[in-house]
């Protein structure tokens, strides 16, 4: 796929409430910076994160989906990001079977105390996504003529 | 066949007599000779109507999520494959067990017309199975062929002449068996081998045919929901046809994860695709996914198992890694 020069991915990120929000929160206070083009969800979860959700982001335009949730063993609901890792683990072979590059979705577990590695995480997420270039098969067809 | 018809008849009639249950689930002439309705016959004499053969195809264990409930107990005529589907609407308490009388049918295979279709035999105005051949009657004469050849596509990993739960069976009759089961997923690790762009091609092929008739989801004992998401006009997908393409590409992803792990892969999906899309290529990945990160699971095995979209394990794979 060709990547047009000044290609800025929109990139959706979905951050549980307890964990990775607070976490895109340091990373803020503590002065890093991170991709500007990340959209942040705030989510109670990351198993609120319905794969729908995914999709719809896709067909809306994003380039990537990134779900950030507390570290397994961690959730503030106990066991909520082991159902995510399950959900997300077959959605996103799925989206591999259906012919989208592997990379457009992933998870990561960031705690509230990491904004660095929030900051890391979305800087290298972006860079993925840029290589990948933009994201025009699952798009709404109707815009894309 | 004749033989086994008369035994499921006479069992039928006789549960309905000393008054056990008053009403049988089963299949009966449908307006085409080779189409068996799924259908409800209500007392003794009705029985008189049912058929069972090789066009017997339909799950009717969906049926019972409103019959079991209506009082009274009901006879579902289950073919082995059907059985599963049943313990799985056991396990989701969808069917009331004490108003169900599963009466387990054994079953040879079951046949796919389009597959007769396929070989170029067309205008068939009546089918008739003889010891494994299908004599065909069309327009244009008197055609055979074997009905291995066109088995359904859930016939071909057959589950084999074991019922996951029954109170009764009528077994095949002497000399016949299910048929040998093949890896079911061969089809499966083929689209894997392709390259991204292919499998991309692959399935905007198939699901582009779709035309929103919904029969997928009305025919599949997994969809069960009381509303489903797509007929609720709040939940902002859409319910028909859209112009938009995609709308229908999600709407078989997102059905395919709904029933993802509670999938028996009965195959009711592809076999009502008026399309022939083959969806149950949807389910298959996600069971061989669940087999491959979670150990084997087959469900509706076991009544009361917990499924493994339901059930997490500390030590779970990471998403994404291979």
């Amino acid at each position: 796929m060709q990547v047009k020069e000044d290609f800025k991915p929109t990139i959706v990120a979905f951050c549980c409430n307890w964990c990775s929000y607070a976490g895109a929160d340091l990373a803020g206070s503590s002065r890093l910076s991170y991709p500007a083009n990340v959209k942040i969800i705030r989510v109670p979860c990351s198993c609120r994160v319905n794969p729908l959700f995914i999709l719809r982001a896709f067909q809306r335009g994003a380039d990537g989906v990134i779900i950030c949730g507390c570290h397994p063993g961690d959730c503030h609901y106990i066991s909520g990001n082991y159902y995510t890792r399950r959900r997300m683990a077959l959605l996103i072979s799925m989206l591999e079977y259906l012919g989208v590059e592997k990379g457009r979705v992933r998870v990561e577990w960031v705690s509230a105390a990491e904004g660095a590695k929030f900051a890391s995480v979305m800087e290298s997420f972006a860079k993925t996504i840029c290589d990948l270039g933009e994201n025009v098969k699952l798009g709404d067809l109707r815009c894309k003529k | 066949m004749q033989k086994m018809i008369d035994e499921i008849k006479e069992k039928c009639a006789a549960l309905i007599k000393n008054g056990e249950a008053s009403r049988v689930i089963g299949w009966e002439k449908g307006e085409l000779p080779y189409d068996r309705t799924p259908a409800v016959f209500d007392g003794e004499k009705a029985v008189g109507r049912l058929l069972y053969d090789a066009f017997c195809g339909a799950n009717i264990s969906k049926y019972l999520i409103a019959a079991s409930k209506t009082g009274g107990k009901v006879i579902a005529l289950l073919k082995p494959c059907d059985t599963y589907s049943l313990n799985q609407l056991l396990t989701e308490n969808r069917v009331d067990r004490s108003g169900v009388y599963a009466l387990g049918v054994g079953c040879s295979g079951m046949v796919d017309v389009e597959k007769i279709r396929d070989k170029g035999i067309k205008g068939i105005k009546d089918i008739e199975e003889i010891d494994g051949k299908l004599s065909i009657k069309t327009l244009y004469g008197d055609r055979t062929c074997d009905k291995s050849e066109v088995l359904l596509e859930k016939c071909l990993s057959c589950k084999g002449e074991k019922f996951a739960v029954s109170d009764d069976s009528v077994a095949l009759l002497e000399g016949e068996t299910a048929p040998s089961p093949s890896d079911r997923f061969s089809a499966v690790s083929r689209i894997e081998k392709m390259s991204p762009k292919e499998r991309f091609e692959f399935w905007r092929g198939e699901l582009s045919r779709c035309i929103r008739c919904n029969a997928c989801r009305n025919a599949c004992p997994a969809c069960s929901c009381m509303t489903c998401v797509f007929d609720n006009a709040r939940s902002g997908v859409s319910s028909k046809a859209s112009p938009d393409a995609f709308e229908e590409n999600m709407f078989h992803i997102i059905r395919a994860f709904h029933v993802a792990g509670r999938c028996t892969d009965c195959g009711e999906c592809s076999r009502v695709c008026p399309q022939r899309i083959p969806l149950h290529l949807l389910n298959r990945k996600f069971i061989k996914d669940i087999n491959e990160f979670y150990g084997e699971y087959q469900a509706g095995e076991q009544p009361y198992q917990r499924g493994p979209l339901v059930d997490y394990n500390v030590s779970d794979r990471d998403p994404g890694q291979v």
